[in-house]
């Protein structure tokens, strides 16, 4: 089936108040040389644009970075968001500064992976490709 | 709106169903069958032929010019217009995929960002695929989807182009071509392609230094010109204005949906 071989759709963006988008920035190109389209939304955005956006994009995941401390709360509220617009299908995983401590309620609460500091870049790359065959 | 998952590996028998839902304008349905089309999956030419025709036609206008020249902020700023005017606006925006590795990067609505959560906006980014002449392979058949689905303006934003894709000619009405200043003489502005198929030229970034030379030799050889500052949202009402007169134009000239694949060769024998 064509779908098969179709490039991997995938939105990678910012969310609340945190401007570091260096490290994004370098996934985002890094994912691009792997083949897969990347939708970057950009700085500061709420839950709710982000989920609006992977529903109309057709994504079949969310890559968000997160410096800002505000991780238990922003991927908490996508989720959320995702289950409520009947876009539960949609991986969601996320990158930045997450202390020790907090990474196995999000991952609890449904965040696939979390990619912290020193992570190399092609087990970020490796991750995402790896989502075709889940679909 | 249905919040049933719309599953990933669909079959012919889910087409009517997905038509259906497309006609009554469920965002999740557009979006996935947009994901077929480009993906050249049967399912997807299935649906197509389950949508019904539209009474009346969209307002297609698709926005096109040199790369850097603000396109996505042109579009960002209609839609703002058209919103106001109580319209629902589609987007797509096409960007390049890679030729070497497939991959892409579709950056375009950082700029619309803010329209994100308008459920009267939808925005859909489109990677070419290897697909020349400025826009994506299913470009011309996501137009077809969102009319079905109701949208009263669909914005078509294609590649940063050069002088010769301008396959966006034969998917929107109307075409407005953005130039910035400092491009080039009036020799550039007298030459085939991009300039001579557009409907109306856009001189964006009018504030910066030689855009009033662009703009004179641009009215010498190209009808009409504007200047805008898309940024700051100056010459966008005139752009709005101008726009609407140019389709109007074309509703007499050609009223309805069948005549758009003779329009470039309507075009050429217009002359210029």
């Amino acid at each position: 089936m064509a779908v098969a071989t179709a490039p991997l759709r995938v939105l990678i963006g910012k969310v609340g108040l945190d401007g570091h988008d260096r490290g994004v920035k370098l996934v985002v190109r890094a994912l691009r040389d792997a083949g897969v389209e990347i939708i970057y939304t950009g700085l500061h955005q709420t839950p709710e644009q982000i989920v609006a956006t992977a529903i109309q994009e057709d994504v079949q995941a969310i890559g968000l970075s997160i410096h800002s401390g505000a991780h238990n709360s922003l991927f908490p509220r996508v989720l959320e968001l995702l289950k409520e617009q009947g876009a539960g299908d949609v991986t969601l995983f996320g990158g930045g500064i997450i202390p020790d401590g907090d990474v196995p309620r999000l991952k609890a609460a449904g965040v696939q992976m979390l990619f912290r500091p020193a992570t190399p870049m092609h087990d970020i790359v490796d991750f995402v490709k790896g989502l075709r065959v889940e679909h | 709106m249905s919040q049933a998952c719309i599953g990933r590996s669909l079959k012919r028998e889910d087409a009517v169903t997905l038509a259906e839902q497309v006609m009554a304008g469920e965002v999740r349905a557009v979006a996935r069958v947009i994901t077929l089309l480009e993906n050249q999956d049967p399912v997807g030419t299935a649906v197509l032929n389950h949508l019904a025709p539209t009474a009346k036609r969209a307002m297609v206008i698709g926005i096109t010019g040199y790369p850097g020249t603000g396109k996505s902020t042109v579009i960002d700023q209609l839609i703002t217009a058209y919103r106001r005017l109580g319209k629902k606006v589609g987007v797509l925006a096409v960007d390049i995929s890679s030729p070497i590795t497939g991959g892409a990067v579709l950056g375009d609505r950082i700029r619309m960002q803010h329209h994100a959560d308008d459920p009267s906006v939808y925005i859909r980014s489109m990677a070419t695929r290897g697909q020349q002449g400025g826009l994506a392979r299913a470009t011309r058949e996501a137009r077809r989807v969102l009319e079905a689905a109701a949208y009263d303006v669909i914005l078509i934003e294609t590649v940063g182009v050069g002088q010769n894709e301008i396959d966006i000619i034969q998917v929107a009405e109307t075409v407005v071509a953005l130039v910035a200043p400092g491009l080039g003489d009036d020799i550039q502005a007298m030459k085939a392609g991009l300039l001579e198929v557009a409907d109306i030229v856009v001189v964006n970034k009018g504030d910066y230094e030689g855009a009033d030379v662009a703009i004179r030799d641009l009215r010498e050889w190209c009808n009409p010109v504007l200047r805008t500052v898309a940024v700051k949202g100056e010459g966008i009402p005139e752009l709005i204005a101008i726009i609407a007169e140019h389709q109007r134009v074309q509703d007499l000239d050609s009223p309805g949906l069948n005549k758009r694949t003779g329009r470039f060769i309507d075009r050429g024998a217009r002359g210029g």
